[in-house]
């Protein structure tokens, strides 16, 4: 695999195609749409490239594949280095995917400054790509945040009426965050001398210093996925985004955190994340109730969904930190099946918005007797959503749950409660979107869906219904690496305190006590390299 | 295997009429969906045959689901005494449910796409009853419910209907919260949600404590009350009973089939299901057995006050599966499936004859406005009375049989909470028989109380409806006598059998091990040596209130509107259905409104957002205002401010490196 630099080449083939279009001159109809036909191209290549790494990944496998590695910055042991597990591939593969689901949704609700807009998500898809594939925590960095800054300008410049308020909410909220992030890699190269991701899983940090640089990440990756209380940004940019910028930030961006908490904080800060993980549990479970119950008595659709999709992800950070196979194997199916789900779900609004141009739910109903086929796309999604058995929301939270409930039956009990809510909100949305009866002549009128609008929802819907019947696809390709890693989290754990798997917050609890013993060297230690306080 | 298509044939069947049935019309969609389920129909009477009667359950593997580490539930499809039952009962109602709405939904527009939810239905509810882990089980609780909940809101255009649809999905979701926290909780005791893990070890667990909440319980209790949760809400127990009234604003055929038959049956079929570990829990089955008898009181006494034809028949669905549950209750299984069965055969007979009047009445169905109209249609009012023969449980009749097993059981079961259920099975008795012949009578009896447009459209049902009845009508006349030696446990020549060496069958081989009771909870054996008295009081119960009803409303029509005067409380609570409905709006649907209104307004815009971001971006603009107001260009005013600065920097150095020391 080493000759063929597959992954290289999907992180930067999109970036060669912005390129292209800088180079494509002039306005009018038919350079928008040569400017299109590029772009879907470019995406249409890497998505394809995708399939072929896919089929090409050997699932059982633990460790990285398609690996490719050169020295960047040697003396402060920064490399470029790229690779996949279990754990990304399907982000790979979903960021490959959707990005041309989004030009082919652009393709007539966009029509200022479509070049421009088509760049952006082009180098989106690189940065989202790299991410993914980054083994170089500077690498990783540079993606990472890279990816803020196509999403600014997506949400600031295509935006709704207050694009301007949204975009900087969402952008300083993240920055905020990353800032510290960036500290906390810095500190962990200096100590270690490297900047590699797999290097870095392998090395021990003080069990003092994994607390402060545990909070630093944190930061970071709780804004992205978002958790509450950091959450308020998702709904703003949601509502002000335009359809295909939802969709991105649903579905891939809010993945990263995910994403994050388990290529860094678990591998590299176990006895932190131990220590932590009853917090985030309780944080969870307030985002599961509390994002559902908001979520309950809001008018505008996208902003249901977005705080659907919050709650969602507290299931997603529940499943992670349970620390046990079904939790993190459902947490990672989640995060998956939300990115096909939430994409979905927003393509849909954005199908009705594009007809009417209003995201009030009041303003439509009884869109089964005109658009029928829009119905049942709908209808399928939001049971997908509401995590019905037989669809790919079903698995995830099923087994996020299952994985917490072996940990904490509290915690689980309240969370599962959250299924209630979800089928609450969305059932209403329904039924006032595409049951009921007829409340606007102009709803009335829209015509159903079109030819490209079937064609991109179709493989949306199949993915949800197949995820959902046949996910061991998915499970079976994720196992080995996370178990894998699970196995090097508890063996780091035990080498320093009592192998205590099944239950995480007494096992914290001693922690705290072996920290105290601890604390005289290690703060000499951190302090020496400026992490003291 | 041929065995496959007894439950995936309605699958292929669902998805041809819901992909094609646009392009290939209506009549390909009722062709196919009817052929399906008729198919799947004659293959599960053929297991019955081969698996019931011959004495050899199958397993048959069809795919893998999901796996997680030690976590494993896959796609398979066991077919062992008790989901053969099922099946049967479930393809046989379906089969007559599909061909009847071929004539029923005849003025509909949308035929194709009800007739594809009818299969989509069946095909859950035998994955459902097919399944042999929990998964699959739930699989098929909620794929019944989404069945439910698109056919009950089919008229999506009425306001009415959906709002049934929505708190069917809803109410049911409360009770799966239950099953699913009881899925979890078996995984955790037991390792595994396979149904012969779970029921192999369930007699190594039964003094096992478990951890929940904080608190120590017994394991297996805590596990099957999880359960019956489930069960509660999808078998309408009182409690979670709510959305099944409202229930009825889908299609009859649709209450007919789902909201009598089969899917409220799902709780009942749970815990028989599950025999082997409620042996081992007695309190859960006290609370299974309590739950049901106060249900099969409380729906009975709504059901003698309501005037919608198929309002009253829902209530006394929910009152007969109140029986089924304490029978339960009392280590009954056998008698619970026993009334499962004929119980659906008479109650979708009585819907569907319902369905009938509805339909020849230009679709009233309020009772006040029928009357006079048993000559018009002769063959619908004779269906009408054999399922109420069968429901009142008058001698020979299906439901003769099954109920007095429950009754008799639950005497012989010698607890002070059976025998409480007893007697509330008593009091339910009188009630039914005295609703169903209030609603015989004043449906087809008396003078024609609707106006003349209606009666002169009164008219009989095509053949595509009555034979349906018909066959029904059979399953309500004899599924009780031909059944009992199997269910009751009374070794009796079954004439039907062709199988060869064993000409007798009782209940220890007619369910095998599908169904375990302990020896010394045998109520079902018992019940044959009560005394004389428990097993004629049922009897004469239904007799009684037949009597009662004909009185009140055929000889002197002035009593109903007596007693309603007299006992104008009782009637009040009775009518308003004991105000459920009302106490959960006021407890709980509005509360959640308002707490999520709150924590929206409250929490994320003023609390969150009012000190985050928001926030911080007014307070550095008014930071930023105060500064600007430093702007005003006259110079002595920055001189000043330079001054300041200058002496505050001096002064800190200063103190900083101690020049300055105020000591």
């Amino acid at each position: 695999m080493n000759e063929f630099p597959i992954l290289s080449l999907m992180t930067f083939l999109p970036l060669v195609g912005a390129a292209l279009l800088l180079l494509l001159r002039g306005e009018g109809e038919a350079v928008q749409f040569r400017a299109k036909m590029l772009a879907l191209l470019m995406s249409g290549l890497t998505f394809i490239l995708s399939v072929v790494m896919l089929l090409n990944f050997d699932p059982t496998e633990a460790d990285f594949q398609f690996v490719e590695k050169r020295i960047w910055f040697e003396n402060i042991g920064i490399s470029y280095h790229m690779g996949v597990d279990g754990i990304s591939l399907f982000f790979v593969v979903l960021s490959a995917f959707l990005t041309p689901i989004c030009i082919l949704a652009s393709w007539k609700s966009v029509s200022k400054r479509i070049r421009e807009y088509l760049i952006s998500f082009l180098m989106l898809e690189t940065f989202m790509i790299g991410t993914f594939c980054a083994l170089d925590a500077i690498l990783f960095y540079l993606f990472f945040e890279g990816v803020l800054i196509p999403m600014f300008i997506i949400i600031g410049v295509w935006g709704g009426p207050r694009r301007v308020y949204s975009a900087f909410k969402f952008f300083l909220y993240t920055l905020l965050g990353s800032v510290l992030m960036l500290v906390a890699l810095l500190a962990m190269i200096v100590q270690t001398g490297t900047a590699d991701i797999p290097t870095l899983m392998g090395a021990d940090f003080s069990p003092h210093m994994q607390l402060w640089l545990w909070l630093a990440f944190f930061s970071s990756f709780a804004v992205k996925m978002p958790m509450w209380p950091v959450h308020t940004w998702l709904p703003d940019a949601h509502v002000e985004a335009p359809t295909a910028g939802s969709v991105i930030l649903a579905g891939v961006l809010l993945k990263m955190g995910g994403y994050g908490f388990l290529r860094f904080s678990l591998p590299m800060l176990p006895d932190a994340t131990a220590y932590f993980a009853p917090m985030v549990f309780g944080l969870s479970v307030v985002a599961i109730i509390y994002t559902s119950l908001v979520a309950l008595v809001q008018q505008d659709m996208k902003k249901m969904i977005a705080y659907s999709s919050v709650a969602h992800m507290g299931f997603v950070t529940l499943g992670i930190f349970t620390l046990n196979i079904q939790g993190v194997q459902g947490a990672v199916f989640q995060m998956i099946s939300h990115g096909v789900i939430s994409a979905a779900l927003f393509l849909a609004i954005g199908v009705v918005y594009d007809r009417l141009h209003t995201r009030d739910i009041n303003r439509y109903g009884n869109l089964s007797k005109n658009m029928p086929i829009y119905a049942t796309v709908f209808v399928i999604l939001m049971l997908g959503s509401v995590g019905l058995p037989g669809t790919s929301g079903f698995v995830g939270e099923f087994l996020a749950l299952l994985g917490a409930y072996k940990v904490d039956t509290v915690t689980a009990t309240f969370a599962a409660t959250g299924v209630v809510f979800g089928a609450a909100y969305m059932l209403l949305l329904t039924r006032k979107l595409v049951f009921g009866p007829k409340v606007n002549d102009d709803a009335a009128a829209m015509s159903d869906m079109t030819v490209v609008e079937k064609a991109y929802f179709l493989p949306l819907i199949l993915l949800v219904l197949w995820l959902g019947v046949a996910p061991s696809y998915v499970l079976d390709r994720t196992a080995p690496a996370i178990e894998s890693l699970l196995v090097q989290y508890h063996a780091k754990l035990a080498t320093e305190v009592e192998p205590n798997i099944a239950n995480v917050p007494e096992h914290s609890q001693e922690h705290v006590q072996m920290n105290e013993q601890d604390q005289m060297p290690l703060q000499d230690h951190a302090q020496k390299h400026g992490m003291g306080e | 295997m041929i065995y496959y298509m007894a439950v995936f044939a309605p699958l292929i069947a669902f998805l041809l009429a819901g992909l094609l049935g646009k392009k290939l019309g209506d009549a390909f969609s009722q062709v196919v969906t009817c052929a399906g389920v008729i198919l799947a129909a004659m293959i599960s009477v053929k297991l019955f045959f081969s698996v019931v009667l011959g004495m050899s359950p199958v397993t048959l593997p069809v795919m893998d689901w999901i796996s997680s580490g030690d976590f494993e539930a896959a796609w398979v499809l066991r077919l062992d005494q008790l989901a053969v039952i099922m099946m049967c009962v479930v393809n046989i109602v379906s089969a007559c449910v599909h061909v009847y709405s071929v004539g029923y939904m005849h003025h509909d527009e949308a035929k194709s796409r009800f007739m594809a939810y009818l299969s989509l239905f069946t095909f859950a509810m035998l994955m459902l009853v097919t399944s042999d882990n929990l998964l699959q089980l739930f699989f098929g609780w909620e794929g019944v419910g989404l069945a439910s909940y698109l056919l009950i809101g089919f008229w999506y255009h009425k306001h009415s209907a959906n709002a049934a649809s929505v708190k069917a999905f809803l109410v049911n979701r409360v009770g799966d919260l239950g099953l699913t926290l009881g899925i979890m909780t078996a995984f955790v005791i037991f390792g595994s949600i396979q149904f012969d893990d779970i029921f192999g070890a369930a007699a190594s667990k039964s003094t096992e404590m478990f951890t929940f909440f904080g608190y120590q319980f017994h394991a297996l209790t805590v596990l099957c009350l999880l359960l019956f949760v489930g069960a509660v809400g999808k078998s309408a127990q009182l409690g979670l009973h709510t959305w099944l009234p409202d229930a009825m604003e889908g299609p009859t055929p649709v209450s007919a089939l789902i909201h009598a038959a089969t899917m409220v049956t799902a709780g009942v079929f749970l815990v028989a299901r599950f025999s082997p570990v409620f042996e081992y829990a007695p309190d859960a089955l006290m609370v299974v057995c309590l739950f049901g008898a106060v249900t099969a009181f409380v729906a009975a006494t709504i059901g003698m006050t309501q005037f919608d034809i198929k309002r009253v028949i829902a209530y006394s669905t929910m009152s007969q599966l109140g029986y089924m549950f304490f029978a339960l209750g009392v280590s009954a299984y056998s008698a619970a499936m026993f009334h499962l069965v004929t119980h659906a055969f008479f109650k979708a007979l009585l819907f569907l004859g319902a369905g009938s009047v509805i339909h020849a009445m230009s679709n009233e169905q309020d009772m006040r406005k029928m009357g006079g109209i048993w000559k018009l249609i002769p063959f619908t009012y004779v269906v009408m009375w054999i399922g109420s023969l069968a429901l009142a449980g008058i001698p020979f009749f299906a439901g003769y049989y099954s109920k007095d097993l429950i009754l008799e059981s639950a005497w012989a079961s010698h607890s002070s909470v059976a025998h409480f259920a007893y007697w509330m099975g008593i009091a339910a008795a009188i009630m039914t028989a005295f609703y169903s012949w209030r609603l015989l009578i004043m449906t087809f009896h008396g003078k024609p109380r609707a106006d003349h447009h209606v009666m002169d459209h009164v008219h009989e049902s095509p053949p595509v409806m009555t034979i349906p009845l018909a066959v029904l009508a059979v399953g309500a006349l004899f599924s009780g006598a031909l059944l009992y030696g199997g269910f009751a446990g009374v070794p009796t020549e079954v004439a039907l059998v062709p199988v060869e060496g064993s000409p007798l069958i009782d209940k220890a081989a007619f369910f095998g091990k599908s169904i375990f009771v302990m020896p010394q909870n045998d109520s079902v054996a018992h019940a044959h040596h009560v005394e004389a008295w428990v097993k004629n009081l049922p009897t004469a119960m239904g007799v009684i209130g037949i009597f009662l009803a004909w009185l009140a409303y055929s000889k002197i029509p002035a009593i109903p509107a007596f007693f309603v005067r007299v006992f104008r409380p009782l009637h009040t609570l009775f009518f308003n259905k004991w105000f459920f409905d009302e106490i959960y709006d006021a407890l709980i649907v509005k509360p959640t409104v308002a707490l999520g209104k709150g924590l929206w307004i409250g929490g994320d815009k003023a609390l969150i957002d009012g000190l985050g971001p928001d926030g911080f971006a007014a307070l550095s603009r008014r930071i930023g205002q105060i500064f600007s107001k430093f702007q005003s260009g006259y110079v002595y005013q920055y001189a000043f401010v330079m001054m300041i600065g200058l002496l505050a920097l001096v002064s800190w150095i200063a103190y900083v490196t101690g020049i300055l020391n105020f000591n």
